[in-house]
């Protein structure tokens, strides 16, 4: 579905990414982990097309057969791409309706939309206040990445990529989240990119990937995060 | 630098014009022979021509202000004065000549006045030629018409309030409009009278070279209540154009007044504007500006709190694009305890265009347990373009609370990637963003007024794409 070809991206004249390839299958679930600094988030703005990382000439992304690389970031979300970011931010004036509408482009009815929406924050346990709020605003952490999980359930995005969806929430809403992603799994691909192993129990990636210095140096089953949580990353050494 | 760009290819929505047929149009300068042929033509009284005749030679002793963007291209010997479209005033939209009519089309006079207005006061170059005033208003007893007719019939009411509040020696500006005023509007609410629907005028200059000296006058009765709205289009001209109006209000006891103005002169235009409110106690004052438009804009509403507990509010946005100054802003002036004000400024932008915040909030001594809320938010779109704000506070009184906030923002790349990321467009991002800045505003005016500002700030940003 997402075949990745000697990837190497840099930022700011840094390469963070070096030589990187990988094929990421439709319908399974794929967790990223890895120490600080290995390149997890990178590779995360980089499939979605974010203009501050570089991609050397050789490197290839393709979506489907088709060759992603130079698209602008609206255009990889046609494709079927989402990316659920690590600190979604706050945006001041614009709703989550305003949002998902523009986003659709007059695709889905809106609605349709709004119905999805609200079915989707019960699902979630968001509550009817937040949906009407501004985007993110005085929202807590756990809010915020519902608010993302929410988007990507109403624009049916088929590919998605989540940064750290674990981060800065509390048990009840991991719970919340992971349920919702299990319940609406169908025939998406998911690929979490996390520092810890809780998400995965609910989660249970079909392959867990471990990066390191920009690139991925083991896969293996979902016993590898089990291993790496009780090893550290320094058992990839060995 | 700032990037060159031919205006003309812009989509102005409203940049046509119409060709001029005026029955009557002065010589272009300003002498004292034209300010007596403009008040003869009128048949004012001689008070009127007296008051005119003062003006003019204030205006000829004032000088320029000496703060904000240069005025220096203001060629007043070359703008027209006075120009009168037509005989006498059309009382029914099938009297109006058929260019006028056209030009109302474009901008949907009738067609919103079949909505929901109360009255429409259509001011056509420099007189107002159509208007249709609600038959249930004049049942209230409540007068709206323009300000000649208002000069005939109701000369006292006119006479014991006009030029009391902004008197020609306020600035070089108000003098100019005093001395060669023409058209504007009118308004009386009787006491206890709640209007209930927006008051509209639609404003439009059709002449190059013409300079538009509107004269607006509001009088509140005691707890009584109006919402007036002006929205301003024009066509695009090569030449410089003026616009200098005047607009008065009285807020009377316990009486609540909002004003709601969407400016969008075309880009030659200086629109230089003074606007003050007197008001009572308990009174309340709403100033709703936006100046998407003009050249050069200098306006800041002002409220004068004179009657314990009155208030003020002035809610504002400006938008600065290519060769564009907005210098805008507010006054607030407490002369009695228990008063508060409220400014909330928001302003934007981009390609090389201008935006300043200028504000002055004065507690006079006495004024005890008065509050001051002021906040400016600027949002600057690219590298070229610039924000300044200058705000005043002179608190002469101990007792009081005052809240001050300021903020400057760039249009994140962050906040587009976000946006992008879901699948909008860039320019749809862009305006996303933009809309959602201006929305704390935009939701105070009437719908049909914030769709329009929100779908010409949308084509201001398919312009900035690419």
């Amino acid at each position: 579905m997402l075949f990745l070809k000697n990837l190497t991206i840099s930022v700011e004249g840094k390469t963070i990414i070096k030589n990187l390839n990988f094929e990421f299958e439709k319908g399974k679930t794929y967790a990223i982990m890895g120490p600080n600094g290995s390149g997890k988030s990178t590779l995360a703005y980089s499939i979605m097309g974010h203009p501050a990382y570089k991609l050397s000439d050789k490197s290839s992304m393709k979506l489907n057969g088709q060759e992603i690389s130079q698209m602008d970031p609206n255009e990889r979300a046609q494709e079927g791409l989402f990316l659920s970011f690590q600190s979604p931010l706050a945006l001041s004036g614009v709703k989550v309706y305003q949002l998902l509408q523009l986003a659709m482009n007059g695709k889905k009815d809106p609605l349709q939309i709004r119905k999805e929406a609200q079915k989707y924050a019960k699902e979630l346990g968001i509550s009817e206040e937040l949906l009407n709020r501004p985007l993110n605003v005085g929202a807590s952490g756990g809010e915020r990445k519902k608010m993302e999980v929410l988007q990507a359930a109403v624009l049916e995005k088929d590919l998605l990529v989540f940064d750290e969806v674990d981060t800065g929430v509390d048990v009840d809403a991991l719970k919340d989240i992971s349920h919702f992603l299990t319940k609406h799994k169908k025939n998406k691909t998911y690929i979490a990119i996390t520092h810890y192993n809780r998400i995965l129990h609910y989660l249970k990636p079909d392959f867990v990937l471990v990066m390191k210095d920009g690139k991925i140096v083991k896969v293996g089953k979902a016993d590898l995060a089990k291993t790496i949580e009780s090893e550290g990353y320094e058992y990839i050494k060995k | 630098m700032t990037k060159q760009k031919d205006d003309i290819k812009i989509d102005y929505k409203y940049g046509f014009s119409m060709p001029e047929k005026s029955f009557y149009k002065a010589k272009k300068g300003l002498r004292e022979d034209v300010v007596r042929m403009i008040s003869k033509i009128k048949k004012e009284p001689e008070w009127m021509l007296a008051f005119r005749l003062r003006a003019y030679k204030i205006f000829l002793e004032k000088k320029m202000p000496k703060f904000g963007p240069s005025l220096a291209k203001i060629d007043f010997d070359n703008i027209y004065y006075y120009l009168k479209p037509t005989e006498n005033q059309a009382n029914a939209w099938e009297d109006l000549p058929k260019e006028i009519k056209d030009t109302y089309d474009k901008i949907g006079v009738p067609e919103a006045e079949k909505k929901f207005l109360a009255g429409v006061s259509a001011q056509y170059e420099s007189e107002v030629v159509y208007e249709s005033v609600n038959k249930e208003l004049s049942k209230l007893g409540v007068i709206f018409c323009d300000m000649d007719t208002a000069l005939r019939d109701h000369e006292n009411l006119v006479k014991e309030y006009f030029g009391t509040l902004i008197p020609a020696h306020d600035n070089k500006f108000a003098a100019l409009n005093s001395a060669v005023w023409s058209g504007g509007s009118f308004v009386y609410v009787p006491k206890g009278v709640k209007v209930k629907l927006p008051l509209q005028a639609y404003f439009r200059i059709n002449a190059e070279r013409f300079g538009q000296f509107e004269r607006t006058l509001i009088i509140a009765e005691e707890g009584s209540e109006v919402h007036y709205v002006e929205g301003c289009t024009a066509p695009i001209y090569t030449t410089e154009s003026l616009h200098a109006a005047v607009v008065e209000i009285f807020v009377k006891k316990g009486a609540q007044v909002r004003y709601t103005t969407v400016q969008n002169w075309s880009k030659n235009i200086f629109n230089l504007v003074t606007k003050r409110t007197h008001c009572e106690e308990n009174g309340f004052m709403e100033w709703i500006d936006c100046n998407i438009g003009s050249g050069i804009t200098m306006k800041y509403p002002s409220v004068y709190l004179y009657g314990e507990g009155a208030r003020g509010e002035v809610l504002s946005i400006a938008y600065a694009g290519n060769d564009q100054i907005q210098d805008a802003g507010a006054k607030m002036m407490h002369f009695a305890p228990n008063t508060s004000s409220r400014i909330v400024s928001k302003s934007i932008s981009k390609e090389g265009g201008r935006t300043s915040y200028r504000g002055l909030v004065q507690v006079a001594p006495g004024a005890t347990n008065s509050s001051v809320f002021v906040s400016c938010d600027a949002l600057i779109l690219d590298e070229d373009s610039r924000s300044d704000t200058y705000p005043a506070m002179r608190i002469k009184e101990n007792e009081v609370e005052v809240q001050h906030e300021a903020t400057v923002e760039k249009l994140g790349d962050e906040k587009l990637f976000y946006l992008m990321s879901r699948g909008l467009s860039q320019a749809d991002a862009e305006s996303a963003l933009v809309l959602g800045f201006m929305e704390p505003v935009t939701k105070e005016i009437p719908l049909e007024y914030s769709i329009e500002l929100n779908r010409l700030i949308r084509l201001e940003m398919e312009g900035s794409v690419g």
